[in-house]
């Protein structure tokens, strides 16, 4: 109650402190806003006019108005579609596998254990490796058929090695971003664990609640809104994942793990085509907010409700 | 509905602890409710009586000692089936609940039919007064409002034993006492069991029917509150209970196992009550209450205590004053008209038969009837 008192008191006294000397809060955001203008906008126009144009840089002399062009050359082509697929099937195999492992790790780390601190910076270590170190880690380290780690183990077992990168190229991808990642959710559903407060299983538990439905009733509910940053954080570093791929399969073998970004920079940096990568960039902002969209309603409708206090 | 026991129950949290006693936090717990009995645990922080409740609701386990509802020995069943309903200090009620889903979810857990339990909860939330708020979520209510929700999540359980664990403690004053009533009307009609943990001795006094008196892990007294007012068994008792606290001065026994001298006090112990032998000669701690302290002008009334007024406290009704008399700060509950100043000197005097007597080493109540006169 007194602290409510004093955190009311304290309210006030700012908002009027406010009214009385008044910060100049326009002026004071505006090199904010005109840098993120900068930023944002000025690139995202001159992708849509790119997108309208013939411009290649191999042929600087055939300039000029295309129309729907791009577009059209964009939607016919087989290779656009599979790296759409692939993009899809990257962000939502990469977003299962990290949330739910993150979940049972963090769900692990929140007990306490014998050197736990030490166990918790390990676990989380991988999301500070550079994610081109982390392609040529798992290419050459770990993933690879004569060198890697994971075909001695094999070998050792008496396996035949695999060639990961070359039979089951997507499946590798995810693995490495998956890697990469569940350190993230690990850290974040971690912190959101720490903040149930204890009463509240305690209460759960009295009121004849089962491990299973604790968690479900009480647990789940209260990581809605931390869930919710996650899903949502990670499929945007999902949709855009390039550097891994880079450095490890360049989009291939052939297509199989080309997705959108990939496909973009192939088209501007190979092909020199510099409308049609502007046709697909479009097409991936669209993808990205048609993603969003979906993603926030169904965050939104599922969890949200739970997560607040 | 149900009679608890507990037998020896112990709470020790291993040597990890740097000292023993704070690894021992509650030890040889003994105590027998009625059925149905409204049982106050009191005591300074640390005193160990949360861990007592506890251990009762299975949210820690006793190491040692046996608990018992209504027979059964309950100390190695899980908390989810000990069938006790909890009020917590911050209420924990479900934020992303209503206030009708925080009241059904345990009957819904127990899988008793949708009819029901909007019967009950529907009961329950009229017997609070807060059936307009079952559609809210917690985080809508006001303090004394999630109080209420908090108790509504108890009592339509028709738990075994109720546990409420400093419940009050984050209401304001005015609310708290109304609250205080109405816990105490809510008992009287559901008969229920209840264990009432607080560190506030009026909160104790003014609802338990019995109150278990806990320091650093210790029964130190199990009594009504009038029993405990009147008949503390130690000084810690004599000084906890009571507002404002007991006064206690150190005083010589004379040979004649009446007569009491401090170094400017002396009083005469009430001439019913022969004090044992074995004291006679010796420091006594000599206690009474500043509520039977009176003014006077005579000096050579039996018992006196005289010194000079440093602090004066009108309230009102009451005038406290107080003093320091031999070493021992003595406060006195006035007539609220007494015209008293700083600096004043007054004789306090009070009837004998408001001493309170213990031994000044072991700080136990001597005894207090002729035939208990034989003590180690």
């Amino acid at each position: 109650m007194s602290n409510d008192a004093v955190a009311n008191a304290g309210d006030t006294a700012s908002h009027q402190g406010a009214k009385r000397h008044g910060p100049p809060v326009k002026r004071l955001m505006a090199p904010a806003v005109l840098f993120l203008m900068v930023w944002m906008i000025v690139p995202l126009a001159m992708t849509v006019y790119y997108a309208f144009e013939n411009y290649n840089l191999m042929m600087p002399t055939m300039r000029g108005f295309a129309g729907l062009g791009n577009f059209e050359i964009l939607l016919t082509d087989g290779t656009f579609w599979a790296a759409l697929g692939h993009t899809l099937t990257l962000v939502m195999a990469c977003l299962a596998i990290t949330v739910s492992l993150g979940l049972v790790l963090a769900l692990l780390f929140n007990k306490t254990f014998l050197g736990r601190g030490v166990a918790r910076t390990l676990a989380i270590s991988p999301f500070f490796v550079m994610p081109v170190v982390t392609g040529l880690l798992f290419k050459n380290m770990l993933l690879h058929p004569v060198y890697g780690i994971v075909s001695w183990a094999m070998r050792t077992l008496g396996f035949e090695p695999i060639d990961w990168f070359a039979h089951y190229p997507m499946f590798s991808v995810i693995l490495m971003i998956s890697w990469e990642w569940t350190p993230f959710a690990l850290l974040i559903l971690l912190t959101g664990l720490q903040s149930l407060p204890e009463d509240q299983i305690e209460a759960v538990r009295l009121d004849g609640a089962s491990r299973l439905q604790e968690f479900r009733h009480i647990v789940i509910p209260h990581l809605g809104q931390v869930l919710y940053v996650v899903v949502m954080l990670e499929s945007i570093f999902f949709l855009t994942s390039f550097a891994e791929i880079y450095a490890t399969t360049s989009g291939g073998p052939g297509t199989a793990t080309t997705n959108l970004p990939y496909y973009i920079y192939q088209n501007a940096f190979f092909q020199y085509d510099i409308g049609l990568s502007s046709a697909a960039a479009i097409a991936a902002v669209i993808l990205a907010n048609i993603f969003a969209f979906f993603l926030i309603r169904f965050v939104a409708g599922n969890l949200n409700a739970g997560g607040q206090r | 509905m149900a009679v608890v026991e507990l037998k020896g129950v112990a709470k020790n949290y291993g040597g990890a602890h740097k000292n023993a006693k704070a690894a021992n936090a509650v030890e040889n717990f003994n105590l027998t409710t009625r059925d149905g009995e409204f049982i106050v645990l009191v005591g300074p922080s640390g005193c160990g009586k949360s861990t007592t409740m506890r251990m009762i609701a299975g949210l820690e386990a006793n190491t040692d000692g046996e608990i018992r509802i209504d027979g059964r020995d309950v100390s190695q069943v899980a908390a989810r089936d000990r069938d006790i309903a909890m009020v917590f200090q911050s209420y924990a009620l479900y934020p992303h609940m209503t206030v009708y889903d925080n009241m059904a979810f345990a009957l819904s857990l127990k899988k008793v039919p949708k009819n029901e339990i909007e019967q009950r909860v529907n009961d329950a939330a009229g017997i609070l007064d807060i059936t307009h708020l079952l559609d809210r979520k917690p985080r809508a209510l006001s303090g004394g409002q999630r109080q209420r929700v908090a108790l509504g999540r108890a009592i339509v359980r028709d738990p075994q034993v109720f546990l409420m664990d400093e419940p009050l403690s984050n209401l304001d004053a005015m609310l708290r006492v109304d609250m205080r009533a109405e816990i105490i009307k809510l008992h009287r009609k559901l008969g229920v069991t209840t264990f009432y943990v607080t560190h506030d001795q009026t909160e104790a006094m003014t609802m338990g029917e019995r109150i278990v008196v806990m320091r650093d892990g210790h029964i130190q007294q199990i009594d009504t509150p009038n029993a405990l007012y009147h008949a503390p068994n130690n000084v810690f008792v004599a000084g906890f209970i009571g507002t404002p606290s007991m006064n206690f001065l150190k005083m010589t026994l004379g040979g004649d196992g009446k007569t009491l001298t401090g170094q400017t006090a002396h009083m005469v112990a009430s001439s019913e009550r022969q004090l044992i032998e074995a004291h006679k000669g010796r420091d006594l701690m000599v206690g009474v209450r500043p509520e039977h302290l009176i003014l006077t002008t005579d000096e050579t009334a039996a018992n006196v205590i005289k010194g000079e007024i440093d602090v004066v406290e009108p309230l009102g009704s009451v005038t406290m004053v107080q003093l320091e008399v031999d070493g021992h700060r003595i406060t006195a509950q006035l007539e609220g008209d007494t015209s008293v100043r700083m600096g004043d000197s007054i004789v306090l005097t009070c009837d004998s038969a408001r001493l309170h007597l213990f031994d000044a080493d072991t700080e136990q109540a001597l005894p207090r009837h002729e035939h208990r006169t034989e003590t180690a």
